[in-house]
């Protein structure tokens, strides 16, 4: 007979960004433990962690083990001693040989755990163990952590109750409703726990509330955006929506500042009329099955006019003074201690524009792109910098290049976000971005495991995605002498061609050897080694090449000189380098069948270690004038080949 | 309709009978309750309390001469502090909602993930922003460390915003409209306040005389802590709480040379760094100081 088993830790309310990762990090505890069972089914709200599994076993199966007493010749005493304390006479004892000689043993009868006891023992453990990316006290200093502080536990195995205690709380039956539409203690049974939670205005499974403010949407046009979503529905035990408006005067305002508003400061969700355009409308979700009265729309219109109001306060203020005039007031910003204020960032980025042959836009882009980290809007909305200064310079006149550039200029911020809309931004964007890579590296600030507080990883991938699939025709070399900044953009750029694009790694290594400053370069290398790959001739050669860069390292071979005809022998040795004088400056698509046979039969017939040290240096000389031949699309050796 | 002293006293009220010490603000300006001894100094120990008290919290580059409906140079924090926290403590505190007429089966409530921190204070907390149909009222936070000393007592702090709280309980769009009590708008009692410390925090304060000012009274934190002996038998008598209060003094100064735009980003955090020191030398020798004082008390 099996059992099934439902562990519920009731907290107060959890970090909805938090929830999905505890589960998993519970499932994995539980699989730990070791208890068998069939399935396992996981559920949260803001209020409770659930843990479901069926199939557990009443108790653990019996086991036998072997205990080993006294030798034969031991005095009766000492064998008596023995049976004593296993609590059986003498005679039942056996006697085994073994090669030291023969030994009493016995063979004792282990009874299975019970499974209730096992999960006692160990559920305190479990859930102590769930990871959460910050933890707190609430018993007292060293007293237990967790993420909040754990309210009551229902832990069932079957009908039963598994006790245990943590944190002072005891395990039992009772779970708990809705803070405020059910009560605060509900007896639950494995069978019923699901409805009884409903009964109370929780509901438990995440689908089912996302589906519920779907649902509620019906008639309007939200607009959709799954992250939102996602927090509202851990955020929630009972969601409801309400559909709110707002006075139609504020769509005067910026809609990138009215979504933010709405977004970030209200978790609202934005309503867009038929044409597509932003209503003077949003919708909230509420943790309450129905707002009768009205108050809970009032209440949320009220915040949102305020907010507005204040937007619209700093959106007017800001403008009295032109972006280009706050250019000098960023002298008292600063960008890091060691790195200066940001107006010496903003002369830097200017030259690293024009470095990258940025035209007029793109420098007069460079000049305004921080200025608004002046302005009030950006204080107070901060996840809006560059957005709001490319909306004030397209107030204030300048031209759309100019105004697109610094909007877009602190793009991508990740790596599914687009790259920055035109040329000249694309510029800026780069400019910004190498200046405090390089800018963190020479002071110090280098990235260390997780700790990446100026977001250089994202800066670095930024720079790759930008020059990539901009297709911007420019040499990163002048930024990499600093041989720790090299190596940090090197496995950006690793990284983005592999896990981005697709390429397999020894392709990335291989082209990567033959030099990536020239990033679009690279780019149109691997797709030609990633075309290469499907002829059949391509392996076998890579291999030859990997056999002579091991022969030229072992021959400690410091160059190719050239090459004297008279030392060839005729046959394979002349053939091959017939070939390669024919096929010499042809891309290597083109002479890969014909080359292959030519090296295949070099190898085969003659010893590049001659006696004749002329004749070797010659058959050196060859090979490694072959190898150059190629290097410049890939360091070919780099290859991983089967064959 | 309640006024907005109807509701200081409903809460005052309803915490002084869950066990709290109703206290009167403290008379040195604070940015915020928690910078209060009765917070600061209090939480700190093994000791239980429960402290309640409004706390006028003065931030002058939060000003704007009256003229906007939400902001305020000082507003007024009702902080609570439950130490140790009780198992039932959001319950508490919903409680208290209701207590001021808020039925929260017609509204919405979240509690939304807000940690806090003070740097100024070595102090730092987890918690959340409570939100009431959309409107922060109340910041609750379990204190981890404060003076950079772990608690080891866990106290729930409650910080509601009073202002914002009666607004919204009266429906009114601005804070100056809300009755303080018959007869009186919160602008009749404060509007001048707001002008005045206005003017004076962003045009009028002598940048020179605020940094003579900061330096005596770091001066006078600094002589003082200096003089602490933790070792000496009397130490009870020592004057903690008057060198806390020079603590208060520079933080109060620093943030109205904030506001006059007088401290560049770069020296800021030197000048933090500076109060920090103060704050952290007086919560550790405060922490000795009684701890002496309770093992004294133990051996008689």
């Amino acid at each position: 007979m099996t059992l099934p088993f439902l562990l519920e830790i009731g907290t107060e309310e959890i970090p909805d960004w938090m929830i999905l990762g505890a589960l998993e990090s519970l499932h994995l505890g539980f699989e730990r433990a070791g208890i068998p069972h069939e399935t396992v089914k996981l559920d949260a709200t803001p209020r409770r962690l659930v843990l479901r599994a069926e199939g557990l076993p009443e108790r653990q199966p019996d086991t036998e083990e072997r205990v080993t007493g006294p030798a034969k010749s031991a005095p009766a005493q000492a064998v008596a001693g023995f049976a004593r304390k296993q609590g059986v006479r003498p005679e039942d004892l056996s006697i085994e040989s073994t090669p030291k000689g023969e030994y009493y043993y016995f063979v004792k009868k282990v009874k299975g755990r019970g499974t209730k006891e096992i999960l006692a023992e160990s559920l305190g453990g479990i859930i102590l163990k769930t990871y959460f990316p910050k933890t707190m006290y609430w018993t007292g200093k060293g007293g237990p952590q967790f993420i909040r502080p754990i309210r009551w536990l229902v832990a069932l195995l079957g009908d039963e109750v598994v006790p245990f205690e943590l944190a002072g709380v005891r395990s039992g039956c009772l779970s708990s409703g809705h803070r405020r539409l059910g009560s605060p203690e509900i007896a639950v049974t494995i069978a019923d726990y699901e409805q009884r939670l409903r009964d109370h205005y929780v509901i438990l499974s995440a689908e089912e509330r996302r589906d519920r403010i779907r649902a509620q949407f019906d008639g309007i046009r939200v607009k959709p955006d799954i992250a939102l979503l996602e927090t509202l529905v851990y955020l929630t035990e009972y969601p409801a929506t309400i559909s709110g408006s707002f006075d139609s005067q504020f769509l005067e305002l910026p809609e990138e500042v009215l979504v933010t508003v709405m977004r970030h400061h209200q978790k609202y969700f934005s309503v867009e009329d038929a044409s597509g355009k932003l209503a003077p409308r949003f919708v909230a979700v509420m943790n309450i099955d129905s707002d009768p009265q009205g108050y809970v729309r009032g209440g949320n219109e009220r915040v949102l006019r305020a907010r507005f109001n204040d937007a619209r306060f700093f959106w007017e203020t800001d403008q009295k003074k032109k972006l280009a005039d706050r250019k000098s007031d960023l002298a008292s910003v600063t960008f890091q201690a060691k790195l200066g204020s940001y107006l010496e960032k903003t002369e830097r980025i200017m030259a690293v524009a024009r470095e990258l042959g940025g035209d007029a836009h793109a420098v007069r882009a460079a000049e305004l792109c921080k200025c608004d980290l002046t302005t009030e809007l950006v204080k107070e909305f901060t996840e809006l910098q560059g957005v709001v200064g490319g909306l004030y310079a397209r107030a204030q006149g300048e031209p759309e290049a100019v105004w697109q550039a610094v909007y877009d200029h602190y793009k991508p911020e990740s790596m599914d976000d687009a790259i920055p809309r035109n040329h000249a931004g694309r510029i800026v964007a780069l400019a910004d971005k190498l200046d405090t890579l390089a800018g963190c590296f020479r002071v110090g600030l280098i990235p260390t495991g997780s700790r990446d507080p100026f977001a250089l990883r994202r800066a670095a991938q930024g720079v790759v995605k930008i020059i990539t699939e901009g297709k911007l025709d420019l040499s990163l070399e002048k930024y990499l002498a600093d041989a720790a900044l090299r190596d940090f953009l090197a496995d950006r750029v690793r990284y983005y061609f592999k896990d981005i694009r697709g390429f397999k790694y020894d392709e990335v290594n291989a082209c990567m050897a033959a030099g990536w400053g020239k990033l679009v370069d690279l780019e149109a290398r691997l797709v030609r080694v990633q075309n290469l790959r499907l002829s059949p001739d391509f392996e076998p050669l890579a291999a030859s090449f990997k056999r002579i860069k091991n022969i030229l390292e072992q021959a400690k071979f410091t160059g190719p000189r050239a090459i004297d005809p008279g030392l060839l022998e005729p046959g394979p040795e002349l053939d091959l380098c017939n070939e390669y004088r024919a096929i010499a400056g042809q891309p290597i698509e083109k002479v890969i069948s014909r080359l292959r046979p030519k090296v295949d039969l070099f190898f085969d017939k003659v010893l590049v270690n001659a006696q004749d040290q002329r004749v070797r240096q010659n058959r050196l000389s060859l090979l490694g004038r072959l190898l150059q031949e190629f290097s410049t699309i890939a360091d070919f050796s780099e290859i991983v080949t089967y064959s | 309709m309640q006024s907005f002293q109807d509701i200081i006293l409903k809460l005052k009220h309803y915490w002084a009978e869950r066990g709290c010490i109703i206290q009167e603000p403290y008379d040195i300006e604070v940015g915020a309750g928690t910078m209060c001894p009765e917070t600061f100094l209090r939480v700190l120990g093994a000791n239980p309390y429960r402290v309640a008290y409004v706390q006028p919290s003065r931030r002058p580059a939060d000003g704007r001469y009256g003229d906007n409906p939400n902001r305020l140079y000082k507003h007024s924090q009702l902080q609570v502090i439950l130490k140790p926290s009780p198992n039932d403590v959001i319950e508490q505190y919903l409680g208290s909602l209701e207590a001021i007429g808020i039925d929260l089966r017609q509204h919405d409530i979240k509690f939304e993930e807000d940690n806090w921190e003070a740097p100024t204070l070595g102090a730092w907390g987890v918690g959340w922003q409570v939100m009431l149909d959309g409107l922060e009222i109340t910041q609750f936070t379990y204190f981890q460390q404060c003076g950079g000393i772990d608690l080891d007592l866990v106290p729930a702090e409650l910080t509601y915003g009073l202002e914002r709280l009666t607004a919204f309980l009266q429906v009114r769009d601005s804070v100056y409209d809300v009755e303080w009590t018959k007869g009186f708008s919160y602008g009749d009692v404060r509007y001048l306040d707001e002008l005045q410390y206005s003017v004076y925090n962003f045009e009028m304060a002598e940048v020179a005389t605020l940094w003579k000012l900061f330096e005596l009274h770091e001066t006078e934190a600094t002589r003082l802590l200096s003089l602490y002996d933790p070792k000496a038998p009397d130490k009870k008598r020592f004057p903690l709480l008057p060198t806390y209060d020079q603590v208060l003094k520079c933080s109060n100064l620093f943030n109205t040379l904030d506001s006059r735009g007088a401290i560049s980003v770069t020296e800021r955090v030197g000048i933090i760094q500076r109060v920090r020191r103060l704050a952290v030398g007086v919560a550790q020798a405060w922490l000795d100081q009684q701890q002496g004082a309770s093992a004294a008390q133990g051996a008689r």
